[in-house]
């Protein structure tokens, strides 16, 4: 693993690096603020189906694009941008920069405005036959096209270019897990791709009036499950190369490193009959097979918790530690110095990243899913996985940046320090209280407060869910807090007038296990096996999803109006046809 | 790669296997299994409640914005001890159909049924909740197996 040095940065480049972190964290504080609705909601502490005119359900859709999918993949680019930079030490294209800036901002206002207009309040997985106004759908797409450009066009060619000049070194470790995480997005993209602009996009303009709901599922879940992965390996590539360095010690092991990041491209993808394991229409032995290579991906991220804990207590017995698990109070838990700070994020999210980590493998252990499918203890899950590991590292790296792109020191540091700890506590106490309620049957994605949590409501009362539900608006007010305080120091740096040169740097570590085997360092036969896998996993199912499901078109939106009707009348239940 | 790591991933890799044999014998030997693809499943687009049998039951349920057609709306009786073979699909969007308390938790999927079988040895009343989206009803939407 090499060090590089900290580079100028300026012009063009800074602008939308800048702009990249910045306007994704605008969105964010609405979709966080629409989640502390939720979880008040659901506790039955606000009970009401809408919030300052914006519905439970449209409210759920922006919750879940925003934080999910547009925060995310803004900073994706952003630190995949960076990282190349900064690694290769090569220019990227401006041109290319500002068609994938265009795309991506442009794709994003204009599914914000179908979202905030009431006119696509069919959540972040947008199922068929509900529909939503197209511009959701083109909005959508172009967000993603926007967002593989660089990869193709300054990524690529800037690492054969390194190749070219350094054939005697191994690429860096981050700019390989960068470029396997694109080359997941990719090969994902074109599935989801195809249900858009094929089935959802001809329903949702009135060219077509059905589609094949199960195949648009197939499609869709094809994408949905390595999307996680896309959220993760940023993340994973902060605690492999910086975290050890950020703790005062060393990397344990660069080949592991790379065995890990390889496996991830090999086992994402051909997985994502696991969130279909409920529906019919597919045979279980595939549905077996999924569970099989859902466990050989838990694999790749059982060797990160060893090689990370191994680095961390080997900071900790660099910074002095004796003793089996002295290293554990020899880490730079609250530390104002300089980058140290970054440190509380990433240990934060891990931490919460175990609870994600039990939960995941439990949904997905096949028939164990039929206990938990679609029940709130989804919900906690997801929350200490995108919600944890990922968020917390995507928002420390968020304020680190902006402080070098901008030239300045992160402000108010306490708060930036209090908040990945807040957040922490709050979302451990969410996922406790959100697995009980899931066992006990309270369904993901639904405004109990005005249903199942309604005393009045003699058909669906259920006083069993209220007591974990109310702990769980707790843990859920405790996590805001945690941004909130985040958000004022992000403030201040932002507006904090500039003291030095804008410059890019990361803390980069170095390696304890240097020593290079071939198998991490050709990634060809990677690439081969990948797409191999991919093809035996879901060439019948896809022929499966095609034999069967087409139903006519329904438009979620329209739906809005159907809210009008009164909830007691609601309750009394449609009449039978 | 040392000694130690590789002790680990031996260590995980066996610990994955394990979880998988206990999950195949669970589904197989236990029968606690997922649902799978009928090939020669039949569309249907009313709901209804047969008897077939001594103490056998056929549920053909067809959910709907926002409630469940099962014969009856919503609600079906069963004497306890019977076993019940549920059908499940959807005459407009996706919705979701999971019976407290058992391991019935289907997806209902407009085109496609979806099957699982229950025995109900306890009287009492079992909530059928809807746990996909299905619009701005979705909360709403609960139906109820009572086994008398």
């Amino acid at each position: 693993m090499q060090t590089t040095q900290a580079i100028p940065i300026k012009g063009a480049i800074r602008f939308i690096l800048l702009s990249q972190l910045v306007i994704p964290f605008i969105l964010l504080i609405l979709g966080v603020l629409l989640g502390l609705y939720q979880v008040l909601a659901r506790a039955g502490i606000i009970k009401s189906a809408d919030i300052f005119g914006v519905n439970y359900y449209q409210g759920l859709t922006l919750h879940g694009v925003i934080n999910a999918i547009v925060f995310t993949t803004f900073f994706a680019v952003a630190f995949g941008n960076a990282i190349m930079l900064h690694q290769l030490q090569r220019p990227l294209k401006t041109g290319v920069q500002w068609a994938s800036w265009v795309l991506m901002v442009g794709g994003t206002l204009m599914a914000a405005w179908a979202m905030l207009t009431g006119r696509a309040t069919v959540l972040y997985t947008f199922y068929l036959p509900m529909v939503a106004h197209w511009t959701f759908y083109v909005g959508a797409t172009l967000l993603l096209v926007g967002s593989i450009l660089p990869y193709f066009l300054d990524w690529i060619p800037n690492t054969l270019a390194w190749r070219r000049a350094n054939p005697d070194k191994k690429l860096p470790l981050a700019v390989l897990g960068n470029l396997v995480n694109f080359t997941l997005w990719f090969l994902i993209i074109l599935p989801l791709a195809t249900t858009v602009l094929f089935q959802m996009l001809p329903m949702s303009l009135g060219l077509a009036q059905e589609a094949n709901v199960l195949l648009s599922r197939t499609l869709f879940w094809f994408f949905g499950h390595a999307l996680v992965y896309f959220w993760l390996l940023p993340a994973y590539i902060m605690l492999y190369t910086m975290l050890p360095k950020l703790a005062g010690g060393k990397l344990y092991s660069d080949p592991a490193a790379r065995l890990a990041f390889l496996l991830f491209l090999l086992f994402s993808i051909p997985v994502g009959l696991h969130h279909q394991y409920t529906e019919g229409g597919l045979s279980s032995g595939w549905k077996l097979w999924h569970a099989f290579l859902t466990f050989m991906v838990a694999l790749p991220s059982f060797i990160t918790a060893f090689t990370i804990a191994a680095s961390l207590e080997h900071a900790g017995r660099n910074n002095g530690a004796h003793g089996l698990f002295g290293w554990m109070s020899k880490l730079p838990y609250w530390n104002k110095t300089g980058d140290r700070w970054l440190f509380a994020y990433l240990i934060a999210g891990l931490i919460l990243f175990l609870f994600g980590g039990i939960t995941g493998i439990v949904n997905g252990s096949y028939n164990l899913n039929l206990v938990v499918h679609n029940t709130a203890w989804i919900v906690g899950h997801f929350h200490t996985t995108v919600g944890g590991l990922v968020a917390l590292s995507f928002l420390g790296m968020t304020l680190y940046l902006i402080a070098k792109l901008r030239g300045t020191e992160v402000k108010m540091k306490p708060l930036a320090l209090a908040a990945p700890y807040l957040w922490m506590v709050g979302f451990v106490i969410f996922e406790i209280a959100l697995s009980i309620t899931g066992l006990q049957g309270a369904p993901r994605r639904s405004n109990i407060g005005i249903s199942y949590l309604d005393p009045t409501n003699e058909l669906l009362y259920r006083a069993d869910w209220l007591f974990w539900s109310h702990v769980g608006a707790l843990g859920g007010t405790i996590a805001v807090l945690g941004f909130l305080c985040y958000t004022v120091s992000l403030a201040g740096t932002l507006l904090a007038k500039p003291v030095k040169q804008p410059e890019l740097d990361f803390p980069i570590s170095e390696a304890v296990h240097e020593e290079t085997t071939p198998l991490v360092v050709n990634l060809r036969p990677w690439v081969a096996a990948t797409l191999l896998l991919i093809a035996i996993s879901y060439t019948y199912p896809v022929y499966e999803s095609m034999t069967r499901g087409v139903l006519a078109k329904s438009a979620g939106y329209q739906s809005i109006e159907n809210n009008l009707v009164p909830q007691s009348a609601l309750r009394e239940q449609t009449k039978l046809p | 790669m040392d000694r130690f790591e590789k002790q680990a991933m031996a260590l995980a890799l066996s610990l994955v296997l394990m979880f998988l044999g206990l999950i195949v014998y669970a589904a197989k030997g236990l029968q606690a299994d997922l649902p799978t693809c009928l090939p020669n499943a039949r569309l249907f687009e009313r709901g209804r409640l047969v008897e077939v049998g001594p103490n056998r039951y056929q549920v053909d349920a067809v959910a709907f914005m926002w409630g469940f057609d099962m014969g009856q709306l919503n609600t079906i009786k069963i004497p306890h001890g019977a076993v019940v073979d549920f059908y499940v699909t959807s005459r407009d969007v996706m919705h979701g159909y999971h019976i407290d308390k058992t391991l019935v938790n289907l997806k209902a999927i407009p085109g496609a049924v979806t099957y699982s079988r229950v025995k109900f040895d306890r009287p009492g009343e079992y909530q059928i909740v809807c746990h996909e989206y299905c619009g701005l009803g979705h909360q709403n939407m609960a139906g109820k197996v009572i086994v008398e």
